[in-house]
């Protein structure tokens, strides 16, 4: 038990390193534009990938760069994309909002709101008329569900029967203004009732509870019963985008956010098992140097070549 | 129309004219409204509507991610009587709600034969910054420049940024501002502020010249600019003309302008094809402007933008680029 929780804790920290690195390289200079980090809702993607299988489409949000390192993208591309290298998983072309790597079944980012959500729906669809068991999940954000796609994808998927999960990352707000405001029933996984579809709100900053549900609504998936509606509980410790003063706040909001953020949680569930401090330590700077060097190697790299800007227009 | 206050002069940036404008419109118009993503309490993801909510309560408000409901509320609401001024943050998020826009508002007077009327004003930003992605760098106006009913502008300096936008309100039509982040913090200037409604339409001459016309709009026009000095230099006079309105666009001042040089480029940072040059081209051929030499469009070629900043240098026109090309229509 305790060596699959140390295995997530590595993969949480991948995730986090990578997104402070990014974060300190945005500041720094190599890396321009606009850049949106998880940091905080780490476990989601590590706890839903972890029972993708590799025919499965997942579709992100520009808040992606975990479900990419999570779906086994090398974080060396991913640092090479966000710098406009030629090595770059997109050979600079997607940048920060619009990773993609199809050969990981990582099927993209998207920085339209709630635009993954309709593709998902056609690559499930797909599935039907190529003998795949392809299940297809896209993620998107609490503010996501208020936009028509959304609800046009979801009932599209629970018409047809089609193998989706819908993640919703609630991390309470759609950038600088509260779900909760924007909303009657703040409980959006009630919504999948309406489309005749099961709705789970989840614990979002604990990837055992996320590996769960996402393994059964895969399951009903495959097996013909349709989509799944999973509202991940998480709060993002960061601001929406790099430079957000998130004057949103309110005072102490960040401090309790921190108490609960995932690796927090899982240290302490370590710890108190009896897990050695240096064990658990060592998880971080095991995760700290390989991102170290990815980040070095990506920066080593030339750039895009802007010659090569006009291609991979048509066939 | 209601009094209008005294002019002043106010030093502004982009930003703050477009928020010196709002505050304006919303205290000598009643029925104006302004809402949209983040635009209330938080005053907006570029702080252009900072302080509106303070003011003037219940008439600003934050919406859910619903462009639709934004684009079609406003219609409705402008329908029975209010001013609405709707933010679309991006332009390139106006695509998922593009129906309020096209077969709704810009339908409302002509198919009720003029008894109704539809007063939005549509808010939005569009073009490349650096590092931006393929969906956030996109410029559209050419596609809004298709649809008959419909109002479109482009301010490229803070006193039009104001000017523009009091002139699009009071509008009773639908307006679609179309803003540039680039340009929202650049330095400020003198603003005149208050004073009568400008009319719509017309041209700035940014640069005198008489060998050739380079007829532009949006962020665009700094960049000609810049060329144009850079000619100047050469010997070679370059008239830079802006058309921050773009419908109605004021053909006859570009025609009498390109009439004078006999020379035509137009300047866009849209791709070429289908983009509003082919129309300023062919509007000038039209009148007959005997042209010493064949116009040129110069526009970002016809692929999407990728993010890398090195690579979108090298598709977006810059000065050295827009210089090179105007050099050649000269000198041949
Ligand atoms: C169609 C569309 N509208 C607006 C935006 C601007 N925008 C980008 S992210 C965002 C907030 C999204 O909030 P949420 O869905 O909760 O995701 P989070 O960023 O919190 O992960 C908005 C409004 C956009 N990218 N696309
Ligand atoms: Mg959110």
């Amino acid at each position: 038990m305790s060596e699959r929780r140390l295995a997530d804790l590595l993969a949480m920290w991948r995730i986090r390193a990578f997104e402070e690195k990014v974060r300190d390289l945005r500041l720094e200079g190599p890396i321009v534009g606009s850049v949106h980090l998880c940091i905080g809702q780490e476990a989601i993607p590590v706890g839903a990938c972890d029972v993708l299988e590799p025919e499965d489409a997942l579709y992100a949000t520009y808040r992606g760069h975990g479900w990419a390192i999570a779906r086994g993208v090398p974080v060396e591309a991913l640092f090479a994309e966000l710098m406009g290298r030629a090595t770059g998983v997109n050979g600079g072309r997607g940048g920060s909002a619009y990773f993609t790597a199809a050969d990981h079944g990582f099927h993209g980012e998207n920085s339209i709101v709630g635009a993954g959500a309709p593709i998902a729906c056609g690559a499930a669809l797909a599935g039907r008329f190529d003998g795949s068991d392809r299940a297809a999940v896209t993620v998107f954000g609490d503010g996501a569900m208020n936009q028509g796609a959304v609800h046009e994808a979801m009932n599209f998927a629970a018409a047809f029967d089609l193998p989706v999960v819908f993640v919703c990352e609630n991390n309470r707000y759609s950038e600088l203004t509260p779900i909760a405001d924007m909303v009657r029933a703040p409980r959006l996984a009630d919504r999948a009732a309406a489309y005749g579809m099961p709705g789970y709100r989840i614990d979002g900053n604990d990837a055992e509870a996320v590996r769960f549900h996402m393994r059964d609504a895969l399951e009903v998936a495959r097996e013909g019963g349709g989509p799944t509606l999973l509202e991940c509980m998480t709060e993002r410790i960061v601001g929406h985008y790099i430079g957000d003063a998130e004057n949103y706040r309110k005072p102490g909001e960040l401090d309790r956010i921190r108490r609960r953020e995932p690796i927090a949680r899982l240290k302490e569930g370590l710890l108190a098992d009896g897990v050695p401090a240096a064990e658990i330590d060592a998880v971080e700077e095991k995760a700290r140097g390989e991102i170290e060097a990815a980040a070095a190697a990506a920066m080593a790299a030339p750039y895009a070549d802007p010659a090569t800007a006009r291609e991979h227009l048509y066939a | 129309m209601p009094e209008t206050s005294k002019p002043e002069i106010r030093k502004l940036g982009y930003g703050e004219a477009v928020n010196a404008a709002l505050h304006r419109l919303m205290e000598e118009l009643p029925e104006t409204l302004v809402y949209g993503e983040d635009v209330g309490v938080p005053g907006g993801v570029f702080g252009v509507t900072r302080g509106l909510r303070k003011s003037f309560g219940a008439r600003v408000f934050d919406t859910p991610i619903s462009e639709a409901a934004i684009l079609g509320s406003a219609v409705g609401a402008a329908m029975m009587g209010r001013r609405p001024i709707v933010e679309i943050m991006w332009a390139d998020f106006s695509l998922v709600a593009l129906d309020q826009i096209v077969n709704q508002a810009a339908n409302v007077r002509y198919v009720s034969a003029g008894r109704l009327t539809a007063p939005l004003t549509i808010r939005t930003q569009q073009g490349n910054a650096p590092g931006a992605c393929a969906q956030h760098s996109q410029c559209l106006e050419a596609l809004f420049l298709h649809v008959p009913g419909l109002r479109v502008c482009m301010p490229s300096t803070p006193q039009d940024a104001y000017d523009l936008l009091v002139t699009a309100v009071h509008c009773d039509d639908p307006v679609l501002v179309i803003e540039n982040r680039t340009l929202y913090f650049g330095a400020r200037q003198e603003v005149t502020v208050g004073g009568p409604v400008p009319p719509m339409g017309g041209v700035r001459v940014r640069h005198p010249g008489s060998d050739v016309t380079v007829v532009t709009w949006g962020a665009m026009t700094w960049r000609a600019v810049e060329a144009a000095e850079l000619l100047a230099g050469e010997g070679i006079g370059v008239e830079v003309v802006e058309t921050p309105w773009l419908n109605p666009f004021d053909t006859e001042a570009v025609v009498a302008a390109a009439g004078r040089t006999r020379r035509l480029a137009v300047v866009h940072e849209a791709n070429v094809t289908g983009g509003f040059g082919a129309e300023v081209v062919a509007r000038v051929a039209q009148a007959g402007v005997p042209l010493l030499a064949p116009p040129i469009r110069i526009g970002a070629p016809d692929v999407r933008m990728p993010a890398a900043p090195v690579l979108a240098q090298a598709l977006l026109p810059d000065a050295d680029r827009i210089a090179g090309e105007v050099r050649t229509l000269v000198r041949g």
